[in-house]
């Protein structure tokens, strides 16, 4: 009786969980005829799968533009702040220096800083820079997220290596950049995949940055793009809009489910070890 | 005298204070132009009748007392609150909840915990977009489902107390992932040895919870509350991508406001007012995480 009760409540959580997931997938892949028919069933797909709205999306929409700008700064954002975090988390929690701690607390409290507040004097900053409109204004203002959640993941991460290894081969006559690159980081390995893991799909989400900053279309990114320019004036815009909710998470799907394993340890390690 | 200098400036390039500097030196750079500069840069703003185009002028609490008198900032400060409050709580009890059920079953758990993660790791301007389109009055699954067993579409975005709950359940559907995946994280790492020492001094299932998990839980749950009450606040996305503040401005939060104010009016000082205004409650919260971090910090050790 208790694991029949235990069961169905688990089942209910899981079901509401996934349930926009399996309903944005079916509409991405049915019919107009049958999307807008309310004599259907809206849970399944009953009068055969299409592509057209991802063929839509692919060829009639700027997607592919967005997917592109996506990846690259992404990507780049994820180099930058992974090499800054490392050498400022492997600072913090392995040399203690005048200072250090506060600033590791400083670091900490831009961690907590949300990106509503930022997003109007960052506007500025960006048209200092003469950035705006351009992929680079993301470049430039998505490490003010990545950093600080990187360098809090990296010194969890480092904090649980043994000091041992590093100062015998201090001892063996090592110099410390020495020791960083041919000791410290090939340990630390997970925890950097786990640490530029959290800043990539950071970036990929961010939505209120590249909103303010970017209006010209071409050099939206997925995040901004799909809900914005895909929403038109009439009304039967529903499969391509899920087509594209659906192709702009997959990305972020795979990599999730490719390394899960450290996506839960760094979700878990940041709000519960630290 | 030179050598003497020369020496002395070596060993300081050695020492580890100087390595220690240098490594912190890009990460704080970076954050302090991208970061600190636009803090300073949002708080000067907020005193000012700074827009687009003109640089404007100090005045001082002027932008703070205009926006008290003015009913959408009123609205926008209310439901921040009320959509921190309701939600937080309702993450706080499902999320523990869930993570007591996951706890329970061990072998499933993993592969459970991994599924229901998708909320948390699928961005939330498009899971945002998959509920707008699930609360579409005519096509969207819910008032067909309701339809189908012949009760009445309820008007989910159109009303603004519907739309208050749209809002919010979302919310709440993104968070309990988290909130549960941690719990789950601290509830595993009670010793098992305390639950059977409590059986054999004969105490019920609720005994332990009430005596053993809650009290062992305490600080993990303050520093996920807290660190959702931060960014619930600050909340953005999913308001603005499902009602864009609307029916009649009755769902606006003071980031979406400030978003509206500040960059599509360009009202610089009045959306940077809007925005900061919660930055005291974010404060103390922040300096409250701190402490709580660290205390659990000390527990590990």
């Amino acid at each position: 009786m208790k694991y029949l009760i235990f069961g169905f409540l688990t089942a209910s959580f899981m079901i509401t969980t996934l349930f926009p997931f399996y309903f944005a997938f079916i509409t991405s892949f049915k019919t107009d005829r049958e999307l807008y028919n309310l004599q259907m069933n809206p849970l399944w797909i009953s009068q055969g799968w299409t592509l057209e709205h991802y063929q839509y999306l692919f060829f009639k929409t700027n997607f592919k533009h967005w997917l592109l700008n996506s990846i690259t700064v992404s990507i780049i954002v994820t180099i930058y702040s992974t090499t800054v975090s490392t050498l400022a988390a492997y600072a913090l929690t392995r040399l203690s220096f005048k200072g250090s701690s506060l600033v590791a607390i400083a670091i900490m409290l831009c961690y907590l800083v949300p990106p509503t507040l930022l997003f109007i004097p960052l506007a500025f900053v960006v048209s200092l820079f003469k950035l705006t409109n351009t992929i680079w204004s993301l470049v430039l203002t998505y490490p003010s997220f990545t950093i600080p959640l990187e360098t809090w993941l990296l010194m969890n991460y480092f904090s649980t290596i043994p000091k041992d290894i590093e100062e015998s081969a201090m001892i063996d006559g090592a110099t410390r950049p020495q020791v960083l690159l041919k000791i410290v980081l090939p340990v630390a390995a997970p925890g950097l995949a786990t640490a530029a893991l959290f800043g990539f799909s950071q970036c990929w989400a961010q939505f209120i940055y590249p909103a303010a900053f970017i209006t010209f279309s071409p050099n939206k990114v997925l995040s901004v793009g799909v809900p914005v320019e895909l929403v038109k004036g009439d009304v039967f815009y529903w499969g391509p809009l899920m087509a594209g909710t659906v192709a702009a998470a997959l990305p972020v799907v795979l990599v999730y489910l490719i390394f899960t394993r450290y996506f839960v340890a760094g979700l878990t390690a940041g709000a519960v070890k630290m | 005298m030179v050598f003497a200098k020369e020496r002395s400036r070596r060993r300081w390039v050695r020492s580890t204070s100087f390595v220690g500097y240098l490594l912190v030196a890009p990460a704080i750079g970076s954050l302090l132009i991208i970061i600190a500069y636009p803090l300073v840069l949002s708080i000067i703003m907020s005193f000012s009748d700074k827009t687009i185009g003109n640089p404007g002028k100090f005045v001082g609490l002027g932008n703070f007392k205009y926006l008290l008198q003015l009913p959408v900032f009123r609205i926008a400060l209310t439901n921040s609150l009320l959509y921190t409050a309701v939600t937080v709580a309702l993450k706080l009890v499902l999320g523990l909840v869930f993570a007591l059920l996951l706890y329970n079953l061990p072998k499933t758990r993993q592969f459970l915990v991994a599924l229901a993660l998708m909320p948390w790791f699928v961005p939330t301007s498009l899971t945002a977009l998959m509920w707008w389109w699930m609360f579409n009055p005519l096509f969207g699954v819910f008032n067909r489902l309701l339809q189908n067993v012949g009760v009445a579409g309820i008007p989910w975005l159109s009303q603004p107390f519907w739309a208050k709950i749209a809002v919010m359940a979302v919310n709440i559907w993104r968070g309990i992932p988290f909130f549960a995946t941690c719990f789950l994280a601290g509830l595993l790492a009670i010793p098992r040895d305390y639950y059977e020492a409590a059986m054999i001094d004969g105490a019920g299932s609720f005994m332990r919870f009430w005596k053993i998990t809650l009290p062992l839980l305490k600080t993990t749950i303050g520093v996920v509350v807290l660190y959702s009450i931060i960014m619930t606040v600050a909340d953005f996305e999913i308001v603005w991508l499902i009602t864009k503040g609307g029916p009649q401005e009755a769902t606006h939060l003071l980031g979406t406001l400030a978003y509206t104010v500040g960059l599509m009016s360009g009202r610089l000082g009045e959306g940077a007012a809007t925005s900061l205004f919660l930055l005291p409650l974010l404060l103390l919260c922040s300096i409250w995480w701190l402490r709580s971090i660290r205390r659990s910090i000390r527990y590990e050790l």
